[in-house]
């Protein structure tokens, strides 16, 4: 079924942007996101980017103060999810300009459209980073 | 900054930012949260832009962790707005807020269908995003058709097909029906016909979703996805904008040929000869470049080629230079490359033979066992546990073994199971197996589980030359000191049997053997005790002439056993004590085991299993798979003959030769042997023999001959001497009518009684039943405890529907973390557990936990061992502490006093040993009077910080039915539940009944009263 989930979550653990493709319920949350940021903000830059976990496993990648998290399961090309975690960050330069944790928090909604141009249901939609942002251009203009 | 347009937004979001700790942010959310409610009650007042604003604060602080649990309407409701900026609101914060099942969705289905069928391309987007993350049943059968309309429409845009072609993958999962494949395999086909590479993306998505499932109907999409490929690696005709740092879209080429590796094979000579020239092209043209992105991607995509290689069954020369590749990459400095290649080399173990070239490189894979990083260390552990065979299992299982002293916690299990196993399997010589073995439990006892030792007790039994090897082996483990119980059992076991084989060695005299054996009988289990008795009476028997001096001490051990609580120990006390008094009939009855009937091991057969698992579980293997389907099918039959008799290939896996008689007896109508009784019936997927393996293996040790001729003597036996052995048979009998009624699944075990061991100790299995164990392990610190259950699905499919519920009495605040819905195959789940302890009570937590397997329903409520004693930490006083303490707590309600009768008679040492188990610290010599006893304790709790309480009991020795009782503690609650915890622990053992005949309908290993106050004990009576 591909990705699980999608979560950014900052040095400090503080959760900055989760998606979640199949429903867990609140405490499964909590207490998914504490054991994965545990283990993945443990881990060195000499040690590899994949954390199996429970039945997922979880492709991670650091950028400055930001963790990007993906949980996919066992059967998911794992470097073509850490590349994906790329493009997301490119496309979020693209638009914001040089991305920061800061861009993210305080444009929720903007990076929740972009998510939502990107993947679905689990599975990438498109990987155009021009196809991505149109329509939030669009509704940029029209405010 | 321009910020977001929702200024309200933007200030909350920075508010929550300068929280300084979590108790600020907790106020500030739980402010707003009661702002958005009542802005939200009087709704008619709010602007379109402020219900928007709103909205996004909800899933801002849902993302937070917070619950909000109101509102849904409101973002619901947005959905129907006109303009796009609410509408869009209300289709994301809907599908992140709201589950499938959640009852607003069928309130705007109506909607949805309208934007979808609309003429307005963005509300079309925003409406088929929603239904394809979130969409269930109804959605699948109201809108699937406009789905799939939508998709193939040549009107419409690449945008919103690929949309409508995700959501249409939905839809399908939630009811495969909504598909038709007779039409729709067509469709298929001309879909990817497309140029787009957006659209492209989702459909081979869906088309990867829809052979998975059935391949037969879409072999007319293989040639199509062979030329996609063919257009990706040749670069034709890619926009700019879908290369990414120079490679055409690496997603789309994973998932093409992820979708080429569900068609079994491809026949067409032409498609096959075009595939593996891309292929080709990838394995050769892969290289190592400086910019990390572009070489992620470019490995991503070999990687997925190598995975079609070995499904293709290349020839061998392809194929040995795939296996060149990833013996290159397990050797390279990058860590990701590093750790792809172990696991790409163990998928090609499966499917190929290609063991040899993989040996080669044996030494490398053993080297990333000692990596650094975890995540490289399990995989090399899953290569070389399958690269292991005859040739090298020697090597490897000793740099497991090597590697087990240092791994760390989370791996050891795992890694004590495999080795385990590989030892089994490939063991050149059986006094080779039987170091591994002896080795695992000394390095890693928790973790061998009692199959294994009885696996090496049968070994031995039945080869004698293996003997006196293993007996002086298991002599030299028990000179270590902190021997694991394990090792005790198990070389009690082998020293009873065959220690005078080695009589005339130093050190092997039966009376230093005997004395080596003994001096750990204080620090051991029940279960142990038992083994240990065993052994003294079979040491008795082997020495002769007889030596007195030890005569006189096992006979005093037997004496003192005699009015031991537990039934099983003061049973065989009385026997082996009457039976060694019989002379030369002992050597007759007491004589050496039986050859044990040869049979697979319990643990290969687990193993054989769990391959055929992973092998199952995963899509790449598809190949595999089908070889395997066959020898799949057999161990099928063999479980579920024909004829519905008892399925004995299942059956002889684990249990002993006293087995069948058990059921025997059971059919004779004896009722004793309950817990097994359970087997008798012809259940087509049988239950895992017995709890009570131990008894098995030791029980026929008190006959001599073949088991099944002395089995009825050993049943008179115990009904002859009128013992408490009836008491387990007792509470496993209650449990079993009243079980029958919910579950058709029977509990191996008897669940009361595995409770009753957690109570005493920290880790053990909870519940056990054909299907699935649950495990228990917990640590206590002070009024924290820290409980980890460990659910593991037994089979070889995975159990649904699981859910877990916590029905916490009102003293104990528990949270219990996700459990997964579903258990894989053969995989352990582990769920935390934390408990806080608010206040002194003896009531009893419960765990409802359900699961589905087939469409068996099994719901079971069990006790959960979080119990008064946990909380308690043995403190030891002086005699000047505890009468200031003493006499400070005057009376009533501080100290109370009870005279109790009705006590099951102990002898104090028998007592404090009781109390010592329950963390009471028993205090010698500090009440004068020698036929009393005191005792203290620390209480934990967050009402009653740490609180020490002390206790002291008054016996009379002319009657050790009854004596007094007193507990002081700072806190009249305390003092009372203490007094109340205890009393129930001198009094309650369940009195022996001669005929368990009619159930009892509850079990009552506590006081009824104190049964009836309490709502979880009632609950767990039930079971």
């Amino acid at each position: 079924m591909g990705i699980r989930f999608i979560l950014l979550v900052n040095k400090q653990g503080q959760t900055r942007l989760a998606q979640y493709y199949e429903y867990l319920t609140l405490e499964q949350r909590r207490a998914l996101e504490g054991e994965i940021v545990r283990k993945c903000l443990a881990r060195t830059e000499q040690q590899c980017s994949f954390v199996e976990h429970r039945n997922y496993k979880v492709v991670y990648r650091r950028y400055a103060s930001l963790f990007f998290l993906v949980g996919v399961d066992n059967d998911e090309n794992e470097l073509a999810i850490l590349e994906f975690i790329h493009l997301l960050v490119e496309t979020m330069d693209r638009h914001f300009g040089n991305v920061c944790e800061l861009d993210i928090m305080f444009h929720l909604e903007k990076a929740h459209f972009m998510l939502e141009e990107m993947v679905m249901n689990g599975c990438i939609v498109e990987t155009s980073k021009q196809n991505i942002l149109t329509p939030i251009q669009l509704m940029d203009k029209a405010s | 900054m321009a910020l977001s347009g929702m200024r309200g937004l933007s200030v909350f979001i920075s508010d929550v930012r300068n929280c300084q700790n979590k108790e600020q942010e907790r106020l500030r959310v739980d402010k707003e949260l009661g702002n958005i409610r009542t802005r939200f009650k009087n709704e008619k007042g709010l602007s379109p832009y402020e219900k928007k604003k709103y909205v996004w604060k909800m899933l801002y602080i849902y993302m937070l962790g917070y619950d909000v649990d109101f509102g849904h309407m409101e973002a619901v409701s947005l959905i129907s707005a006109p303009k796009y900026p609410e509408k869009q609101v209300g289709y994301i914060v809907t599908s992140c807020l709201l589950n499938e099942n959640h009852d607003f969705l069928r309130l705007v289905i109506n909607t949805v269908r309208n934007d979808i069928i609309g003429r307005n391309e963005t509300f079309q987007c925003l409406a088929l995003t929603m239904v394809g993350n979130i969409g269930g049943r109804e959605f699948a059968e109201s809108l699937a058709p406009d789905v799939q309309k939508l998709l193939i429409s040549s009107s419409c845009r690449p945008l919103v097909r690929k949309k409508a072609a995700l959501c249409l993958l939905r839809l399908y999962r939630k009811n495969p029906d909504v598909v038709n494949v007779d039409g729709w395999s067509d469709r298929m086909s001309q879909l990817l016909d497309e140029r787009d590479l957006g659209v492209l993306t989702s459909v081979m998505s869906l088309l990867v979703a829809l052979v998975s499932t059935n391949h037969d109907a879409y072999w007319s999409c293989l040639p199509k996805c062979v030329r996609i490929l063919e257009r990706l690696a040749r670069n034709q005709d890619v926009p700019q904008d879908y290369t990414y740092y120079g490679i055409p879209s690496p997603w789309l080429q994973v998932k093409t040929m992820r979708a080429l590796q569900y068609f079994p094979t491809i026949e067409d000579p032409n498609t096959r000869r075009s595939l593996f020239e891309v292929l080709q092209r990838i394995l050769m043209g892969t290289d190592v470049v400086k910019n990390v992105n572009k070489n992620n991607a470019s490995h991503a995509v070999l990687f997925e080629a190598l995975a079609l290689v070995m499904h293709l069954d290349a020839e061998k020369e392809m194929m040995s230079q795939c296996v060149a590749l990833l013996g290159k990459f397990i050797a390279v400095r990058e860590p990701n490359i590093r750790y792809l290649g172990l696991e790409n080399m163990t998928r090609m173990l499966m499917v190929t033979d290609v063991q040899d070239i993989i040996k080669r490189h044996q030494a490398q894979i053993i080297t990333s066992l000692k990596d650094p990083d975890i995540s490289i260390r399990r995989r090399a552990l899953d290569l070389l546990y399958g690269m292991c065979d005859v040739t090298n299992a020697k090597d490897i299982v000793e740099e497991l073994l090597q590697y087990l002293s240092t791994a760390d916690f989370a791996m050891r299990e795992e890694l004590a199971l495999k080795a385990a196993i590989l030892a089994e399997k490939f063991a050149p010589d059986l006094s080779w197996y039987v170091d591994v073995i002896l080795q695992l439990i000394d390095k890693a006892g928790d973790f061998v589980s009692d199959d294994i030792w009885y696996r090496v007790v049968q070994f031995v039994t039945n080869n004698e030359d293996l003997q006196p090897y293993a007996a002086a082996k298991a002599r030299d483990y028990l000179d270590k000191p902190a021997v694991h119980e394990t090792m005790v059992k198990v070389s009690a076991y082998i020293l009873g049997e065959y220690s005078h084989l080695l009589a005339r060695r130093p050190g092997c005299s039966p009376k230093e053997i005997f004395s080596i054996i003994h001096e750990k009988l204080p620090t051991v289990s029940t279960s142990t005790v038992a083994i240990l008795l065993s052994t003294y009476a079979k040491i008795l028997m082997h020495t002769q002439p007889p030596d007195p001096e030890l005569q006189d001490q096992i006979w005093a051990i037997f004496n003192k056993y005699e009015s031991c609580i537990d039934a099983e120990i003061q049973q065989r006390a009385v026997e082996y004590f009457s039976l060694s008094r019989k002379g030369a009939a002992l050597m007759d009855i007491l004589a050496e085991m039986p050859k044990f009937p040869e049979r697979q091991s319990s643990l290969l057969k687990k193993a054989e299993d769990t391959e055929l698992d992973t092998a199952e579980q995963s899509a790449i293997k598809l190949r595999a798979q089908q070889q395997q389907q066959a020898s799949n099918a057999l161990v099928v039959t063999d479980q579920r003959p024909a004829n519905g008799s008892l399925p004995v290939g299942q059956l002889s896996l684990v249990k002993m030769p006293s087995m069948s008689i058990n059921v025997d007896a059971d059919v004779a109508g004896q009722g004793l042997t309950n817990t097994n009784g359970t087997l008798s019936i012809a259940d087509p997927q049988p239950a895992t023999p017995s709890a009570d393996l131990l008894g098995d293996l030791l029980g026929p040790l008190a006959i001599e001959g073949p088991p099944s001729a002395v089995a009825p003597s050993e049943q008179n036996l115990m009904s002859g001497s009128g013992l408490e052995g009836v008491s387990n048979a007792m509470d496993a009998l209650a449990l079993a009518p009243v079980e029958e009624q919910s579950n058709s699944v029977q509990p191996i075990g008897n669940i009361a009684e595995r409770f009753h061991a957690l109570c005493l100790k920290d880790s053990g299995v909870l519940y056990e039943d054909p299907y699935i164990q649950i495990g228990i392990k917990a640590e206590w610190r002070a009024h924290h405890g820290r409980l980890v259950l460990f659910l593991g699905n037994k089979n070889t499919s995975p159990l649904v529907s699981a859910q877990a519920l916590i029905l916490p009495p009102s003293h104990l605040k528990m949270e219990l973390s996700l459990v997964p819905e579903t258990i894989p195959p053969r995989a352990q789940v582990q769920c935390p557990l934390e408990v806080v302890n608010l206040r002194p009570s003896r009531d009893v937590a419960v765990l409802d936990f359900s699961y589905k397997f087939g469409t068996t329903m099994v719901n079971v409520k069990l006790r959960l061992p979080a119990v008064l004693n946990k909380f308690l930490q043995p403190i030891s006083v002086t005699a000047e502490e505890f009468f200031s303490q003493w006499r400070s707590l005057s009376g009533p309600p501080l100290k109370l006093q009870e005279v109790v009768r009705g006590v099951r008679p102990l002898f104090l040492p028998e007592m404090a040993n009781l109390f010592k188990s329950f963390q009471l610290m028993v205090a010698p010599g500090l009440d004068p009077n020698p036929n009393n006893l005191v005792a203290s304790t620390m209480f934990y709790s967050e009402s009653t910080r740490a609180m020490l309480c002390l206790i002291r009991i008054e016996t009379d020795p002319s009657d050790r039915t009854q004596l007094r009782m007193t507990v002081a503690s700072g806190d009249p609650v305390l003092t009372f539940e203490l007094k109340e915890f205890i009393k129930e622990l001198l009094v309650s053992i369940p009195k022996p009944s001669i005929a368990p005949a009619p159930a009892p309908p509850q079990v009552q290993p506590v006081s009824p009263a104190a049964g009836s106050l309490d709502p979880g004990a009632m609950l767990a009576g039930l079971l």
